[in-house]
């Protein structure tokens, strides 16, 4: 296990060391000069040339690339080409709100869907069944934006539940859980929709195998069959798939923080990229990728608590 | 190939939900090609006097801020929609299912460097990814469809390059190495045949999330330039009048539902007839 884990992180140590070169190399070959981007067509060349030295633009790439490497790895971001402001401080500052979404649209999922994929499965070929696949595959083919739209329209602007902006600096407990609602649910009930679907497949294969009929047959009641004995078994399929579903809620968060107006890493990412905030780019798009690595390295290294099966190599 | 097409039409004739997907995509590929003879205005064209009306019966779906009818722009929004579907599974396909073949037929080093590629991709949640190229490209539907079908090459790597390993060593292909084929014909004419099955009902699929993906890229802005209609730059453009006129977002947004909705049908539908493992289930469950 140990010899394992230590594989698995330096694995995603390699994959993060190469996200980083590919996002700085891709800020490279942006075809517009960011001197110019940021001071206008009509600056002097004396100030472009002052701003390029400042932010290091007329060093060798490779010198750029090193720096960029060592100060990443002792978790400095670089400071903003538009506000000048240390960019890690900016993230920090707003990775709360981007969490508490994925946190929330994730517990929205797994309660959801795990209860009801079970139904369906248990319940093959009836009503039951028919209706949560028909909901399933309409949540999973809804965009999130879109469903955040949706729900803005009915319980913001119809019915007035909630407010249209959702700007949350300050507030009690409650008051982020309510303003959370929204985003949440738009990003949650989607993933739902994968989830069920996902533990309605798992389960059907599951009820299939030999130790479910011979649990039936020494009259272990039904519910702890599927509850105790199958529930536990799929766990693993279902478990990892709320875990790869990180990059597509993060993803979804861009969206979703645009559409409901929450401020989050989304949010911060878009505005950076309007502005051409080169710098703020690259840390973002590294910062993104690194949660899902991240999250990632995690659901594989849980896999044992949910599996006592499970024997790394 | 013809067997395949046969099978196809199958399923579509058995399965319900496989049938209504099946005459969605047909009315939406229909609703494209014949955009300009059933819009009733032209997409561009403004009449002030009407800006923000609701449904009525000039205007059936409403008018936007500048008077343009919103049932035209959706016509002509499922033109972007559907070129950007199909021309970036092409891209992800003809890019990605070579390489998946290659590693999963050669192995070895090449085989753990592609490998690692691709768990360096999978990191990035795909519309980053898109995102990013399409930074690098600038917007356009060419450069949408590009950068979306790039962003999904990694996935079809993963999906070439398993059922390769599985086939690379059964008796036929050996047989036709020892007969002298050179790698590629085997690849090609051998072993992809037979995991075409999976990249078809990728492909389908895909063609749904490349949809959605577009919408998404032009809500934010990064996708098809207004005033050229896009289904995405008509929600966003509801989004930012969302008070006076809800009706802008909602429609815009309904065609975009049920366009990913229908390509997922069919391609549920053909997953269940290819995957051997469901098929006995349902035989066995009954």
């Amino acid at each position: 296990m140990k010899q394992y884990a230590i594989k698995r992180i330096l694995t995603s140590v390699t994959i993060m060391w190469a996200v980083a070169t590919i996002v700085f190399v891709a800020m490279r070959v942006v075809p517009s000069d960011p001197a110019i981007v940021v001071l206008g067509d009509h600056a002097s060349e004396q100030a472009l040339r002052a701003f390029r030295e400042e932010m290091g633009l007329d060093r060798p790439l490779l010198e750029q690339y090193l720096e960029f490497i060592t100060r990443l790895a002792r978790g400095d971001l670089g400071r903003s080409m538009i506000t000048n402001q240390p960019i890690a401080a900016q993230i920090w500052s707003l990775f709360p709100y981007t969490l508490n979404l994925a946190i929330g649209s994730m517990l929205i999922g797994a309660f959801l869907g795990i209860p009801l994929g079970v139904w369906a499965a248990i319940r093959k070929n009836t009503a039951i069944d028919y209706v949560s696949r028909v909901v399933a595959l309409a949540g999973f083919s809804f965009p999130a934006f879109y469903l955040g739209v949706v729900l803005l329209l009915i319980f913001s602007i119809k019915l007035g539940w909630f407010p249209i902006l959702h700007q949350v600096r300050t507030g009690t407990l409650f008051e982020h859980i309510y303003k959370l609602t929204l985003p949440a649910l738009s990003l949650g009930l989607i993933q739902a929709s994968y989830v069920t679907r996902l533990t309605r497949s798992s389960m059907l294969e599951a009820l299939n195998e030999d130790w479910v009929r011979t649990a039936f047959a020494k009259g272990v009641r039904p519910r702890d069959v599927y509850f105790k004995h199958v529930l536990k078994n799929i766990m693993i399929p279902v478990v990892t798939a709320i875990g790869l579903y990180t990059g597509t809620i993060l993803g979804g968060a861009i969206l979703t923080e645009t559409v409901i107006n929450r401020p989050g890493l989304g949010k911060l990412l878009l505005g950076a990229i309007a502005q051409r905030d080169y710098n703020l780019i690259q840390s973002g798009l590294v910062v993104f990728a690194f949660i899902v690595v991240v999250v990632n390295l995690v659901v594989d290294l849980t896999y044992s608590l949910f599996d006592p099966r499970v024997k790394y190599e | 190939m013809s067997t395949l097409v046969g099978d196809v039409w199958t399923v579509l004739k058995q399965d319900k939900t496989a049938l209504i997907g099946f005459f969605i995509i047909l009315g939406l590929v229909a609703t494209a090609l014949f955009a300009p003879y059933i819009s009733p205005y032209g997409y561009s064209e403004q009449h002030i006097a009407h800006a923000f009306k609701g449904p009525s019966p000039l205007f059936w779906l409403g008018t936007d801020e500048f008077g343009r009818d919103l049932l035209t722009r959706m016509i002509w929004g499922s033109r972007p929609a559907l070129l950007v579907g199909v021309l970036s599974v092409m891209v992800s396909v003809s890019i990605g299912v070579p390489i998946g073949l290659m590693a999963g037929y050669k192995l070895g080093v090449l085989d753990r460097i592609i490998s690692w590629f691709v768990d360096v991709a999978l990191s990035f949640p795909s519309i980053l990814l898109g995102l990013m190229i399409v930074i690098l490209l600038g917007p356009g539907v060419l450069n949408v469809a590009f950068a979306i079908g790039i962003s999904h090459v990694p996935q079809y790597v993963r999906l070439a390059r398993g059922p390769t390993m599985s086939v690379r060593n059964l008796d036929f292909v050996r047989a036709s190495k020892a007969l002298g084929a050179t790698d590629a014909r085997i690849a090609f004419s051998h072993i992809l045949p037979n995991i075409i099955g999976p990249i078809i009902i990728m492909g389908t699929l895909s063609i749904a999330g490349a949809i959605r993906m577009e919408a998404s890229l032009s809500f934010l802005g990064f996708g098809v330039n207004p005033p050229t209609p896009s289904w995405g730059n008509l929600i966003r453009d509801g989004v930012d009048n969302i008070l006076q006129s809800p009706w802008m977002a909602l429609f815009p947004g309904l065609a975009l539902t049920f366009s990913v909705l229908a390509f997922n049908m069919v391609g549920d539908s053909l997953r269940d007839m290819f995957d051997p493992r469901i098929m006995m289930g349902k035989e066995k469950m009954g």
